[in-house]
């Protein structure tokens, strides 16, 4: 099984899961097919030779995020299909845009397809491993990535300032 | 595809699955009700974006878009938070999650 | 010191008072108010005198630039020249006597520091006003005094009975004040756009230079000119606010309309008198405006009861018969007349103000009589204006007004006929008023009669000041037949400001018409004198009720009906004008279309927002579709302009 065969078949495999999370009713699901898809783009990110971002997006996104979108939906304990029904023709609206949007920029791009048909890379990329990366984030983008820490920070408390419970008030 | 290159699929390949991915996160967002899958479209979308970074980082030798996607994946993580915080907080003033609740906007 | 600090000091003397009376007088001790504007307007005044005793040519003081143009600048420049400093004299100086006199008489009133506040601040005004070098700031000064004018006729404005119509009055005055000071105004802008400059030397110089350019524009401004003086002087047709102006304070009524402000019209022609001198039709409009109102107005004054409407009236009467003067030409003759006239009619004033203090607020003639026993200093005094007014011989009166009639006599015998008769009337009135007053018996009862005292020192030294110069203002321009060297000494002072176009030398006449004309006023005064003492004090005559008189007194006595027919003539329509366009106009078409433009903006709302569905997936679609259109734009814009 060459390369491009795997790739076709990871390809598909991350656009049929993406559509299962769109389709499925159950949010649980949802939240699996999801993690499933980042896998498979981990997996995209593995044959395009960026093994950090692979792991990053591993541990964060389907770890991390994902996690905490699971522990939403037990915690507000919504594990039941309420979700109202969406009309048809809302369904059908949104499935238009959707595809119109496809379309539009896939003809957008299509000088790149042009481009990038006899475009080979001339040797075996290594800008996506962890030395390459580490040594430009620690230098080139030190300041972004402190201010992101603080970004974080600020995440933080928002979080937990929104989701504490206000004092209750007695009069 | 004429040639194989050692990453696999062509440029166009992975152009293809990405904008399938945004499109796909869009319709999801365009009709999903319940607020978390919204904002896991959202997330779908966000990792559409990515794929394409890094697509074009490692057809052009360039490590500088895989840096702008760890960015993307820290902001998403913030946004995540923040975005489930107040999730919770609407769902705790009216017990639901139903986006279509939360018409307040109307004219 | 220099002469231009001195004129600005003189100038801001009077600011300076109105200042403090009006920031701090109220918690003030009522004599420091009143003797500090008073200190004021007379170091003005010494300032002024020392100014006119050193006087040697035209100097002009530029304080500041207010604006500057392309083509022409804004000054705020002072003029001392012989015209200036003696209308400085006069105001500054009946001005410090008429603050003196109000010391007492305003004594009881409660918005003491404000009258004085605002006394002050209408001398600083009409110093501006004659002192100003060019139209700009004579024209600040005419707009300060009219509100000076304004605020002091409706003074009362809060009594119990007369407030509303003492504020009515005040609105009258301004209003028609406000006609004039269109008038001025236009004229400052045809000025601007022809000569370029408001100066007053730069003008009469361009003109000077070159007359025959501008004998066209000379007449519309000197029109506007007057028309503007006609609405200050309160001549036919804008007369009829002064004698409603007699609403406000008897002080007031003595410095603001008699003595001052109502002769800034006549200052303003004799300082336009390059102006006037091209237009001789403008002058003769003048004249018959004059003549009208000298006539009209001393008409009316025969049967006016009110003790001030009488004077009022004989004040529109005398500015009519300078006005005449100004129509002749005669500038320096209508000076003199605005000198002596100020002297005695500001004297007769106070002297009916010191009356109507002593009957405890009393006007009606009719309500008096015998009072020269019991104010008997007032009496003197009163009489000594009458007489000066009425031409007695040789008091002030009888100099000024026997210019004046022998000017009309130079002219035209038909002029001096009809002035003739005003003089007659103005006697029989002024020796009516003063016999009904002063003579017969106290009509007014026993109560009041009780009551009646002689005024304070503060108000019985400036009228026997007044008198004194009503008696001698006469030696100011003494005809030139009897005494060659003294004669005409005031003609040849103000000679260099008011003959500057044409070098008209001042008409002298010669000796016999002089002499006769002299008798014949003589004897016009004496005879009225004897009619009037037989009639009023012999026979007792008292003035008539209402229903008693005939029918030229009744005419006489409404005022010729002349504010009725303003009333129907332009009040009515403007009122009906205006309620038709406030009922039809602004509620049918104002109304309606702001209402209609509302309703369609309500209903274009109304339509819109259901736009804003307030359904996230539905702005998100919207959203997306912006985006579809955006790239396909610039796909589009790719392809095909490339």
């Amino acid at each position: 099984m060459s390369l491009q065969m795997i790739s076709v078949i990871l390809g598909s495999l991350t656009i049929a899961s993406a559509l299962m999370v769109v389709l499925s009713k159950h949010p649980i699901r949802s939240v699996i097919y999801l993690v499933i898809t980042f896998f498979f783009i981990s997996s995209m990110y593995i044959l395009m030779n960026a093994q950090f971002l692979a792991i990053v997006n591993m541990i964060v996104y389907a770890g991390a995020i994902m996690v905490l979108f699971l522990f939403v939906l037990m915690l507000l304990n919504l594990n039941k299909e309420a979700e109202p029904e969406t009309s048809r023709m809302g369904a059908i609206t949104a499935v238009i845009a959707g595809g119109t949007l496809f379309l539009v920029m896939i003809t957008a791009l299509r000088d790149t397809f042009q481009y990038g048909k006899g475009y080979t890379p001339v040797k075996v990329q290594d800008a996506g491993l962890v030395e390459q990366l580490g040594k430009m984030l620690f230098s080139k983008y030190l300041v972004p990535f402190e201010i992101s820490s603080i970004l974080f920070i600020a995440a933080m408390v928002g979080a937990v300032l929104l989701a504490k419970r206000e004092k209750q008030v007695i009069d | 595809m004429e040639q194989l290159n050692n990453i696999g699929a062509s440029l166009d390949f992975y152009i293809f699955v990405s904008i399938a991915l945004f499109s796909i996160g869009a319709i999801g967002v365009l009709t999903r009700k319940n607020m978390i899958v919204l904002l896991m479209c959202i997330e779908l979308m966000l990792n559409a974006v990515n794929l394409l970074l890094v697509t074009f980082s490692t057809f052009f030798g360039n490590g500088d878009a895989q840096i702008f996607v760890f960015f993307i994946i820290v902001v998403a993580a913030a946004e995540a938070t923040i975005g489930l915080s107040i999730l919770i907080m609407a769902y705790r003033n009216s017990k639901s999650i139903d986006i279509e609740m939360f018409n307040k906007l109307n004219g | 010191m220099g002469k231009d600090m001195l004129l600005l000091i003189l100038i801001s003397l009077p600011l300076i008072g109105a200042a403090i009376n009006g920031i701090v007088g109220k918690k003030l001790p009522k004599a420091i108010v009143g003797s500090l504007a008073t200190l004021l307007v007379f170091a003005s005044f010494l300032i002024a005198f020392g100014l006119f005793i050193g006087l040697d040519k035209t100097s002009i003081v530029h304080l500041f630039q207010v604006a500057k143009f392309e083509d022409f600048t804004l000054d705020i420049n002072f003029q001392l020249d012989s015209l200036s400093i003696w209308m400085t004299l006069i105001i500054t100086g009946i001005g410090s006597l008429i603050h003196l006199f109000s010391m007492g008489y305003m004594s009881h009133d409660e918005g003491y520091h404000k009258f004085f506040t605002y006394l002050n601040l209408f001398i600083f005004s009409m110093l501006l006003l004659v002192l100003g070098s060019n139209y700009f700031v004579l024209f600040f000064g005419w707009e300060g005094v009219g509100i000076c004018s304004y605020l002091l006729i409706g003074f009362h404005y809060n009594d119990t009975e007369k407030g509303i119509a003492n504020s009515l009055a005040a609105r009258k005055a301004f209003i028609m004040n406000r006609i004039g000071d269109a008038g001025l105004l236009f004229a400052l802008f045809m000025m601007l756009n022809k000569f370029h400059t408001l100066e007053f030397v730069e003008i009469g110089k361009m003109i000077a230079a070159s007359p025959e350019l501008y004998t066209g524009i000379a007449g519309a401004i000197t029109l506007c000119l007057f028309l503007a003086a006609t609405g200050k002087s309160a001549q036919i047709p804008l007369f009829t606010w002064l004698p409603d102006a007699m609403a406000g304070p008897t002080p007031v009524s003595a410095l603001i309309h008699a003595a001052t402000m109502v002769t800034a019209g006549i200052y303003l022609t004799v300082r336009s008198n390059f102006l006037f001198e091209l237009a001789p039709t403008t002058k003769d409009i003048i004249l018959v405006i004059g003549i009208a109102t000298t006539v009209v107005a001393a008409f009316i004054a025969m049967r006016q009861n009110d003790i001030k409407k009488v004077l009022a009236y004989s004040t529109v009467s005398q500015l009519g018969l300078m006005f005449v003067a100004l129509g002749m030409g005669a500038y320096t003759v209508a000076l003199f007349h605005v000198t002596t006239h100020a002297f005695f009619k500001a004297l007769l004033f106070l002297g009916s103000g010191s009356v109507i203090h002593a009957m405890s607020d009393e006007q009606d003639i009719r309500k008096m009589g015998g009072l020269s026993k019991l104010t008997p200093i007032t009496h003197i005094t009163f009489l000594i204006g009458t007489l000066a007014i009425a031409g007695f011989p040789f008091l002030s009166g009888f100099f000024s007004k026997d210019e004046i009639l022998a000017h009309a006599w130079m002219s035209s015998p038909v002029v001096y006929g009809i002035l003739m008769i005003a003089v007659i009337m103005t006697a029989i009135y002024m020796f009516r008023l003063y016999f009904l007053v002063f003579h017969g018996s106290f009509r007014g009862g026993d109560k009041l009669k009780s009551h009646v005292h002689e005024s304070s020192l503060s108000m019985t030294i400036p009228l026997m000041v007044l008198a004194v110069l009503s008696v001698f203002g006469g030696i100011l321009n003494l005809p030139g037949i009897v005494f060659h060297n003294a004669g005409h000494w005031m003609t040849h002072f103000l000679e260099s400001t008011t003959y500057g176009l044409n070098q008209i030398k001042p008409e002298h006449m010669d000796g016999t018409q002089s002499i006769i004309m002299m008798c014949v006023a003589s004897a016009v005064a004496l005879g009225v004198l004897a009619w009037s003492y037989s009639t009023y004090v012999k026979k007792q005559a008292l003035a008539k009720e209402d229903a008693e008189m005939n029918a030229w007194e009744k005419l006489s006595n409404n005022k010729l009906y002349i504010d009725e027919i303003y009333q129907t003539l332009f009040v009515q329509p403007i009122l009906w004008l205006s309620t038709t366009l406030a009922s039809q106009f602004e509620q049918r078409i104002l109304n309606n279309g702001i209402f209609k433009m509302t309703s369609a903006i309500e209903a274009s709302g109304n339509y819109t927002r259901k736009w804003q569905s307030g359904f996230l997936s539905s702005y998100l679609f919207w959203m997306v579709m912006g985006i579809i259109g955006f790239i396909s734009y610039y796909i589009i814009k790719s392809s095909f302009w490339n």
